[in-house]
Parts: structure tokens; sequence; C-alpha cells
């Protein structure tokens, strides 16, 4: 039945939806699992309920206390819409400039924000909110980067709801980003399907945010165990709008960036397993929709023009 | 056996402002210690003392990580392309970041 009591219960059980013609063949065949079917259009739906869940059950959250987070993106777009409902109070922390459709976004569902200076990029914004966390000890900064919760959402919904709508899953692909989706799903479908792979695509992003001043201020989230992992893939702009456009032309699915990138470490193992004379169902995760990146121009025009555009775009 | 390596930003102090230059070896490690006889030094930034690879270092053998190709023993062929880049905080937050760094 696809009735609800509130918009929370219409969180997750998502659509897995087949690619007829991007498909190598009949024995070797490609699932996307359409994560913009959730309340606010993001997988991240997922990861902000559960979050807020924990922290309930733990006695961490009651209603009226205030949520500090950092970021920008699907994850702070979901707690500003489960605080809402819930009532907290969220403050997001982000570095300045960030694009005017996300804060608009994010105010809209009654979260404040505090920027942090440009110059000390991501890093910077989550050393400043565990900062202001630490100033106000009444407030429970949620983390996604380190928050197990983010990882069991996935292994408590998305991971069964995969296996259930496809038992005969080989491959399963996802974007690498908090690591959390990767590692939920990942974790659930080794204990159940053997032989399974379980592959990272990583957007591969500007040169700006690589451009730290030394190694040591690297970050590898909390919550990666390199162990879930089969393969990893770096996938550049270039590819992940070229997958993201033929996504749109030829199987009609509009989606985000990252699921471009996504789909293209998917085809590889596909026609790696088709090479190989294996049969195969590869499963991949949409994360969210194209709407928030429609602003970007990278739908049209020349695969050059669409790749400077998003060069230093939130796209994933 | 030539091999195109990608330099990050960070490290092309050793390069000559390269952001890309050539190399040779049959495997990462073979390749790393060919790198470092031109670029004095570079091969310690990317390994632990211990001779593993850097906790915040990612390379990538066309496209693919090599901790999951066998590491530093990862087998390189004529024509491969190499990409190293540090670990950095992922998804849109990475990104949000680049767009605000450049104002």
């Amino acid at each position: 039945m696809a009735r609800y009591e509130s918009v929370l219960d219409a969180c997750g059980n998502t659509p897995l939806v087949g690619l007829p013609r991007l498909s190598p063949s009949p024995e070797v065949r490609l699932w996307a699992k359409l994560e913009d079917r959730n309340p606010t259009g993001s997988v991240k739906d997922r990861v902000a309920l559960w979050m807020v869940k924990a922290a309930e059950e733990a006695g961490r959250l009651r209603p009226g206390d205030t949520i500090i987070e950092p970021t920008s993106g699907n994850t702070g777009i979901a707690l500003a819409m489960v605080a809402k409902l819930r009532g907290y109070r969220l403050v997001c922390v982000m570095p300045e400039n960030v694009s005017s459709e996300r804060t608009a976004l994010l105010r809209m569902y009654g979260a404040e924000i505090i920027f942090s200076e440009a110059a000390g990029g991501s890093n910077r914004a989550v050393a400043v909110a565990k900062e202001i966390a630490a100033e106000h000890p009444d407030w429970v900064m949620l983390y996604q980067y380190g928050n197990e919760a983010n990882a069991r959402a996935h292994y408590e919904s998305t991971g069964p709801e995969i296996l259930r709508d496809m038992p005969t899953i080989t491959h399963f692909v996802a974007g690498l980003g908090t690591t959390g989706t990767l590692m939920g799903i990942g974790r659930y479908l080794r204990e159940k399907v053997e032989d399974i792979e379980i592959i990272a695509a990583e957007p591969r992003y500007g040169e700006l945010v690589y451009g730290l001043r030394n190694l040591d201020e690297g970050y590898v989230p909390e919550l990666y165990d390199a162990k879930v992992l089969t393969r990893r893939f770096s996938v550049g702009t270039r590819d992940s709008v070229l997958r993201t456009r033929q996504l749109v032309e030829v199987e009609g699915m509009f989606v985000g960036f990252s699921a471009g990138a996504v789909l293209h470490a998917a085809l590889a193992v596909a026609h790696q397993a088709l090479k190989a004379g294996k049969r195969a169902d590869v499963v991949f995760l949409v994360a969210d929709g194209g709407w928030k990146y429609l602003s970007t121009g990278a739908y049209g025009g020349t695969l050059a023009d669409a790749e400077s555009a998003l060069d230093g775009q939130l796209w994933a | 056996m030539a091999i195109e390596v990608r330099i990050p930003t960070i490290l092309r102090s050793y390069t000559g402002g390269a952001k890309t230059v050539e190399g040779s070896g049959d495997t990462i490690a073979d390749l790393l210690t060919d790198l470092d006889s031109r670029h004095s030094g570079i091969k310690a930034r990317l390994l632990t003392p211990e001779g593993g690879l850097h906790r915040f270092v990612n390379v990538y053998v066309n496209d693919e990580d090599v901790r999951f190709l066998g590491a530093l023993d990862a087998k390189l062929s004529d024509g491969d392309s190499v990409t190293i880049l540090p670990a950095v905080a992922g998804g849109a937050f990475a990104f949000a970041a680049a767009h605000a760094l450049r104002g």
C-alpha cells in the first residue's frame, strides 16, 4: 500500500527501476534505486530520520533542543525537514558563498545558517561546528561523517529493500561521500549474498577541493571501512556529465550529477561481466534528482561547457 | 614504458609546477621509485615511514583505487594513467568548499 500517516512515514521504500536500453544484454542488467523519491528529494532523508531517532532514543535530544551540523547539501535539507516536524531548532555551519538555492531551501524549512570563512573549506566548517558545539554543551551535533546511525539507516532500510526487490543482485554501486550508504548497504548485502561486489564511485572534484596546505589536512570519514568495498573508482566531471545526460536521453531519468558518476562505474563493471560471459544484476543508487542542479546549465550545451560550469558547483 | 601521472596541486613543488609527468614501472612501487629519481622527495610524501601508502593519499590506475588492486604491488601497463589525490571530506560538502574558495 502506498498510503502513509505523515511525510516522515513516506521516507524510504523507493522504486528499483530497470534500464532496458543501457543494460548491455538480457543477462547483464542495470537497475537504478531511485532515492530522489524521498520526501525532500534525496537519499539523505533516511539518514536524517535515523540519526534524529537514534539521538532521541539515547536521550540526547528532547523537544525544543538545538541541532548543529556542518552541511550545506542534501543532509542539511533533510535534517531541516525532520527537525521542523519533530520540534527541533537546526543550525547549519557551511562555508561562505554556497549557492543561493541551498540557503533558500534551508531557511524555508526554518534552519539557521552560520558561515565559516571560505578559505578554510569544508574542513574549516567541520572544525567551526565542533567549536560551537563545545561552547554550547546542550546543543547536539549529529555529525553524519561519524554517526553510526547514518550507515545503520541503510543497513536497516535501503539494503533490505534492494535485496527484497532484486534477490539475484551481483553488484551494488553507489557514490562515496560520508561513506554511510556504501558501509550500511554493503555490510547488509555481504551478509546475505555470496560473492556480492560492493563498488564505490567517488566524484573527482575540482582542483580547489584538493588544494590542501599539507597532506595531514586530509580527511577520511570515521565511518569508512575499506574492507566493505570490493573496488573503488574515481570518476571525472566529464564522465559524470556524459552519463547523467545519457540517463535523461536514453532512459528518461532526470537525476543529479553524482548519479552519472555512479552509472559510469556501474557500466564499467557491467561490461566487464559481459566480456567475462557472466550474468549480472547491477544495482546502482541514484542519490537525488536533477532539479537542484538545473541552474548550473550543465544539462545542455557542449560537454566542455558543462564541465567548466560544474567546476566549483554543488553536484554530489 | 610510458605512464602518465597526474600530480595534485599540493605536490607540484616536486615537479616544478607540472600537473602531469611521465614515469615508468611494472608496479606502483616501481613507478614511485622512478618518479623519485627525477622528482626527489615525492616518494617520501606519499608513503608512511613503514613503507605503506599515506592514509590521506589516494592513488588511482585508470580511475581505479590501487588499494583494491594490490596497493603498491598493483600492476601497470604501457599507456596507463595514474592519478594521485589527497583524501578530503566527500559529498556535497567538498564541492561547497570549492565553490566557497572560488568566491
